[in-house]
């Protein structure tokens, strides 16, 4: 129950919930909502660790991983940008169809025994620092520190780069950035390929660093929706998406290590004696996915921020407004 | 107007697209719907033989082993009535464009409300069957309706999305049942509660042998009379009721029934709760004529999620679902025997994205014209 371990592992286990909801951020802004996330990160985490398994090189896995994630991805652009149908459907669809595919293709994959993963290392210098060396910079997956490099450049591509103005413009007013020149259905078929590949880095960051092996639909129990709870919590940015990632990450941790310890701040740890309370402390991470969504709405609707404003609906050229 | 969307050139030919202005005729969307799902039945043939399978064995098997004799008829009926009812329960929450997902945790919910009456317990274990169905059907409707009660309530009040609270509360019920199972009502700490009483077992066919022997062996349960009961009720309240015209016209349009002076927020709660409880009346069903005691693995088996497939299959109409749940409850009847395990999962996957895309065709009406001709 040592606090730094606790965080420490937080931070990894948020890492895939981070570049689930950065990929869904991405999607979003263009004004696709792709609640497929689960669906491809299974997807990922599947591929990643069945092509480590075949060729014993993690970082092929997840390049794999990223690029099947991000071609399941275009079933779901192909039907909600070319065929403007319901948004919500589809992304349901694409989860069904992804949890399927992941089955099928990794039927065997839990008995593969184990393979190698990506590598673990401190950062020299910054491990020095006190309390959050230990935490961010000691003994951390690559994909972890990937994760810090990316939250950056992704508020910076969003927020201060032309192609982010136009990935803005093209989730807020498509019929303005079509008339600007800006070829809104390609804009929108790349950002939602985007949003799979980060998906599936997402999973493959389950099974090659931070749960490492192949569980089935257990594998992400849910980390995809909650990566879909998460986007609006972080109100469609970057760094409040890391915020909200690496919070639920220590969550997660915290859960498991709560029911080790005999004593819990000086009293019988009730967990400890009575592990079936252990249910309620699982129950903690989705309870707080709907706490999290209450705050976050009750927030947008005060601050009158919130979703683009062309979220969830199809372009078709010609149409007035939006 | 002619609007080109898909612009697909094949030599001097290409696909034209024009919006539909008139309605198609009645038999289109159901033909369209047909070839949907005979597209997504030869992709994931496809698939099957990528993986090493035999498609045409897989599909006769499946067909064989769900339609083959009247007891496997009877077997493939026993797992389409959860379907139906959990179908029915986001039939009527899709109609108010209300995405509930969460039927899997309401029918989980409703099999434990189920369950409290038999091991609380709330109905003495000698009470008569008389006692025991109705009072457990009502518990298994309370908890399902209270399941989507919240997420009904977060979405009326602060417009929370329900898809995700639904769905997060679904996690939540299973661990909630879990906690009962392995803690409370554990049988000698195994991962199930006692068997009910008989009493509290819905009636099935083969207890009539008796008197009718063509029904010996038969597993069809009371629970299809309920799944049917209940579709009939909710046909009659979409079609025929103030109420359902208060859903359908929120559904298509929230705007015009706002200003009409329907209440939004009323019927976001109240709708989120029917759904619930029908959902939860499919757990009751599920847990009571065929589990007979509370079980995680039988009862979280992912009928709330097939649930929202036949509903859109159906085109969210009570009527069509009774029969669209036979079909798949085929689907998973006959699937639990095919290797890959995960067939079956991928097979609803693909029928529901080529429904989706499908529906394209009903919105658009495309020729083939030759390009030269046009321009």
């Amino acid at each position: 129950m040592d606090p730094i371990i606790i965080l420490q592992a937080g931070v990894a286990s948020g890492t895939v919930l981070l570049f689930a909801t950065l990929g869904e951020v991405f999607a979003e802004r263009s004004g696709v909502m792709n609640l497929g996330v689960e669906g491809m990160m299974l997807i990922g985490a599947m591929t990643a660790f069945s092509v480590t398994s075949a060729t014993g090189n993690p970082w092929l896995g997840i390049l794999v991983a990223m690029i099947f994630a991000g071609i399941i991805s275009q079933i779901h652009a192909f039907i909600v940008i070319t065929l403007q149908a319901d948004q919500v459907v589809s992304g349901l669809a694409l989860t069904f169809l992804g949890t399927g595919i992941s089955l099928v293709l990794g039927e065997g994959l839990s008995k593969a025994g184990t393979v190698s993963l990506m590598p673990n290392f401190s950062i020299p210098l910054l491990t020095q620092i006190p309390i959050l060396g230990p935490i961010f910079f000691t003994n951390q997956s690559v994909l972890v520190y990937i994760g810090y490099l990316m939250v950056p450049l992704a508020w910076y591509y969003i927020n201060r780069t032309r192609p982010g103005l136009h990935l803005r413009a093209v989730g807020e007013y498509p019929s303005a950035a079509d008339a600007l020149g800006i070829n809104v259905f390609r804009m929108r078929y790349m950002y939602v390929f985007v949003g799979g590949m980060l998906a599936g880095l997402g999973g493959g960051t389950l099974s090659l660093a931070v749960a490492p092996g192949w569980f089935s639909e257990l594998t992400t129990g849910g980390q995809g929706w909650i990566a879909v709870g998460l986007v609006i919590f972080a109100q469609w940015d970057p760094v409040r998406a890391a915020i909200g990632s690496y919070a639920f990450g220590a969550l997660r941790r915290l859960i498991l290590d709560i029911q080790g310890p005999l004593l819990l701040f000086g009293f019988d740890n009730p967990f400890y004696y009575n592990p079936y309370l252990g249910f309620f402390l699982q129950m903690l991470p989705y309870a707080f996915t709907v706490i999290v969504l209450v705050i976050g709405s009750r927030e947008a609707i005060r601050k009158r921020i919130g979703a683009p404003a062309a979220l969830g609906n199809p372009y078709i050229r010609g149409e007035r407004g939006k | 107007m002619t609007e080109s969307i898909l612009k697909k050139r094949r030599g001097a030919w290409r696909i034209k697209l024009e919006p539909r202005l008139d309605e198609p005729p009645a038999w289109f969307p159901a033909a369209v719907s047909m070839g949907a799902i005979v597209v997504a039945l030869i992709l994931g043939g496809v698939i099957i033989a990528l993986v090493g399978g035999n498609p045409f064995l897989s599909y006769i098997h499946i067909a064989r082993a769900s339609f083959g004799d009247v007891g496997v008829l009877s077997d493939t009926i026993v797992k389409a009535t959860p379907i139906i009812l959990a179908a029915l329960a986001c039939s009527i929450a899709f109609r108010m464009k209300l995405w509930n997902i969460g039927a899997e945790g309401q029918f989980i919910m409703g099999a434990f409300g189920a369950s409290a009456v038999v091991l609380a317990p709330i109905v003495p274990a000698e009470a008569s069957r008389w006692l025991f169905i109705p009072v457990m059907a009502m518990a298994g409707m309370a908890a399902g309706a209270v399941w989507g009660f919240i997420p009904g309530y977060l979405k009326a009040k602060f417009n929370v999305n329900e898809i995700i609270s639904t769905l997060m509360m679904n996690y939540i019920a299973v661990a909630w049942i879990n906690f009962w199972i392995f803690g409370v009502w554990s049988e000698g700490g195994f991962q199930m509660s006692p068997k009910f009483p008989e009493a509290a077992w819905l009636p099935r066919l083969s207890e009539y042998a008796k008197a009718i022997p063509f029904f010996r062996g038969l597993t069809t349960h009371g629970g299809l009379i309920l799944g049917v009961l209940a579709a009939v009720v909710l046909w009659f309240i979409v079609y025929r009721s103030r109420w359902g015209y208060e859903i359908r016209l929120i559904g298509d349009n929230p705007h015009a029934a706002k200003y009409a002076g329907i209440s939004i927020t009323r019927n976001t709660i109240w709708v989120m709760m029917l759904s619930g409880a029908l959902a939860g009346l499919g757990g009751m069903s599920e847990v009571s004529g065929v589990v007979h005691r509370l079980q995680t693995a039988p009862i979280a088996a992912g009928y709330g999620f097939t649930g929202i497939i036949v509903a859109w299959l159906a085109k969210l109409n009570p009527l069509v679902i009774i029969l669209v749940s036979i079909l798949f409850g085929a689907l998973i009847l006959a699937g639990r025997e095919i290797q890959p395990s995960g067939i079956p999962k991928m097979i609803q996957g693909i029928i529901l994205v080529c429904l989706i895309a499908s529906d394209f065709l009903l919105r658009y009406r495309v020729t083939l014209a030759r390009a030269d001709v046009e321009e």
